[in-house]
């Protein structure tokens, strides 16, 4: 028996289409056979006595050669590139671990934050418990995940809270060129980092949080269906905050935060692209903020 | 009926060949699977299978505990079989016996034949099942519930493993048996099937059948996985169905 694939190594930004023609997505078991018409077994597949099988559950992709499964749900798998959200499980001398999520946890060392960590002070600056925002900088063969936190949108997040989402749902979370988290920010008053690992920090009023949260459950629940930005839209135009509550507190006396605004680069799975073709209805109404 | 003492056999096959729950021998109980009712675990299935009911939880791949259970090569599978108190008519001690050790192991060690573990070296796939109620056949309703939770934690494997006990009953041979064709019958022999191969990666036995009997049992286990790896494959579908494209907005 032999794996088409290594694992976590979806490879990055496969342009193209799906190749089947109607645009129909295929949800295949663990078992299933495929019909790879000669196309190459590729990540979610294996191939015994001939025949190539779905080895996860998903959705069937042809790409090119290759024929592959995209997992519909599981653990977050790590990309090189990824900002995620972690939070501190461990603190050693000169690195910290991270849950980020992934099948293991994520060592981040000392040296790749933005601050003069001396050996043996690490607990000075994060403790268990914290919560990171992180990029994916390198992964071995092992499946040890290198992290860093320097960089733009990086660092420690203070306060807010943080929702858990399937990693699968990410790019409905984002949106077509992030037209949904634009939505979701226009209509209240929190802020939203969303980790490609599924986690989603949000800072803000409790009553902020409460919203972005039902949002998120909204677009879990839904994300099989088109028409979601106008879903969002319309529960979040239902609950706007009325005067009822007195004035609004801007989110800056909330969210102690000294962070830059985050840009968040549009999502680049291999889903987003499946799901980028459905999602056509909902584009005209959300490109432009 | 009244009150069947313990040494009391009850007639458990009707001149007309039926079973005392009116099955037929080749006839399934009853299965009910629904898959993600934890939302907590990485994947779950909750299983209703005649009068048993089996909850399974899988977390991984995920950091090993204890560490030294490691593997450079592959993730380690770690199967915890549980029977809670209330599960039968007298209550049942808790924790951790030889029963449950032994199931514990035989569904690890089926599971492992499936899994591709070694996609995720250095982690651990932990899988928990708990009996909730228990009729007979508790270790196949708990590898059924498993099977479905791997699936809904993504772990990449083989195929689904269904799983049936296959007994011996007044002389018959009878397809999944309940509690009292259990205690009251002659033989019991539960088997998981990889329905891809064919093989079969759990089986056991208990009590006494001629050879000939022996393979006619193995081709009715055989056939009933079948029959449940078609209810598997359904409950997974349900859960993870394809919205229409173009559905209500």
């Amino acid at each position: 028996m032999s794996r088409g694939h290594r694992p976590g190594h979806r490879g990055r930004g496969h342009e193209g289409h799906p190749s089947s023609p109607s645009g129909e997505r295929t949800l295949v078991l663990p078992g299933e056979e495929i019909r790879a018409h000669g196309l190459k077994p590729g990540p979610g597949t294996y191939r015994t006595g001939g025949k190539v099988y779905a080895s996860v559950l998903g959705l069937l992709s042809e790409r090119g050669p290759v024929v592959s499964v995209i997992p519909l749900s599981g653990r977050y798998i790590p990309k090189p590139q990824d900002t995620v959200i972690g939070t501190v499980t461990d603190v050693q001398g000169t690195f910290w671990l991270l849950d980020i999520g992934a099948p293991r946890w994520a060592p981040l060392h000392m040296t790749g934050t933005p601050w003069k960590v001396e050996v043996g002070e690490t607990d000075r600056f994060l403790r268990v418990g914290d919560a990171v925002v992180v990029q994916v900088e390198n992964l071995d063969a092992t499946g040890r995940i290198g992290v860093t936190m320097n960089g733009e949108g990086l660092g420690k997040l203070d306060g807010g809270t943080i929702v858990r989402i399937s990693p699968a749902r990410v790019p409905r979370v984002v949106g077509r060129n992030g037209s949904m988290i634009a939505t979701i920010r226009r209509h209240t008053d929190a802020e939203i980092v969303v980790g490609q690992n599924g986690r989603v920090w949000v800072g803000g009023s409790p009553e902020a949080i409460h919203r972005v949260r039902e949002v998120l459950r909204i677009i879990e629940e839904n994300a099989q269906r088109s028409g979601l930005t106008e879903r969002v839209e319309s529960y979040l135009l239902a609950t706007t905050p009325t005067g009822l509550r007195g004035p609004e507190l801007p989110p800056s006396e909330h969210a102690h935060r000294d962070l830059p605004p985050r840009t968040l680069e549009p999502a680049e799975s291999d889903e987003e692209a499946l799901e980028a073709e459905e999602e056509s209805s909902d584009r005209e109404t959300t490109d432009q903020p | 009926m009244g009150n069947v003492g313990a040494k009391e056999v009850p007639e458990l096959l009707s001149p007309e060949g039926l079973r005392i729950d009116g099955r037929r021998l080749d006839e399934l109980r009853p299965i009910k699977i629904q898959v993600g009712s934890l939302h907590n675990a990485d994947g779950s299935a909750f299983v209703e299978w005649g009068a048993n009911k089996v909850m399974a939880a899988v977390y991984g791949p995920r950091e090993v505990h204890p560490r030294h259970l490691q593997q450079n090569n592959k993730a380690v599978i770690q199967c915890k079989y549980n029977m809670a108190a209330f599960a039968v008519d007298e209550r049942k001690r808790p924790g951790l016996d030889r029963r449950s050790q032994e199931i514990s192991k035989v569904i690890g060690e089926a599971f492992e034949s499936v899994v591709f573990a070694e996609e995720y070296p250095r982690t651990s796939i932990d899988i928990y099942i708990e009996v909730l109620q228990a009729n007979a056949g508790t270790r196949c309703a708990g590898l059924v519930a498993a099977s479905m939770a791997l699936a809904d934690a993504g772990i990449p494997m083989v195929d689904l493993l269904p799983a049936v006990a296959v007994g011996k009953v007044a002389g018959k041979i009878a397809l999944d048996l309940k509690k009292e064709e259990d205690n009251f019958g002659e033989a019991d022999l539960p088997m998981a099937l990889v329905p891809q191969s064919g093989r079969l990666v759990l089986i056991q036995m208990e009590g006494h059948m001629t050879e000939d009997e022996l393979a006619q049992a193995l081709d009715l286990g055989v056939q009933g996985c079948r029959e449940i790896y078609e209810k598997m494959k359904t409950a997974l579908r349900e859960r993870y169905a394809v919205g229409p494209v173009g559905g209500s907005a």
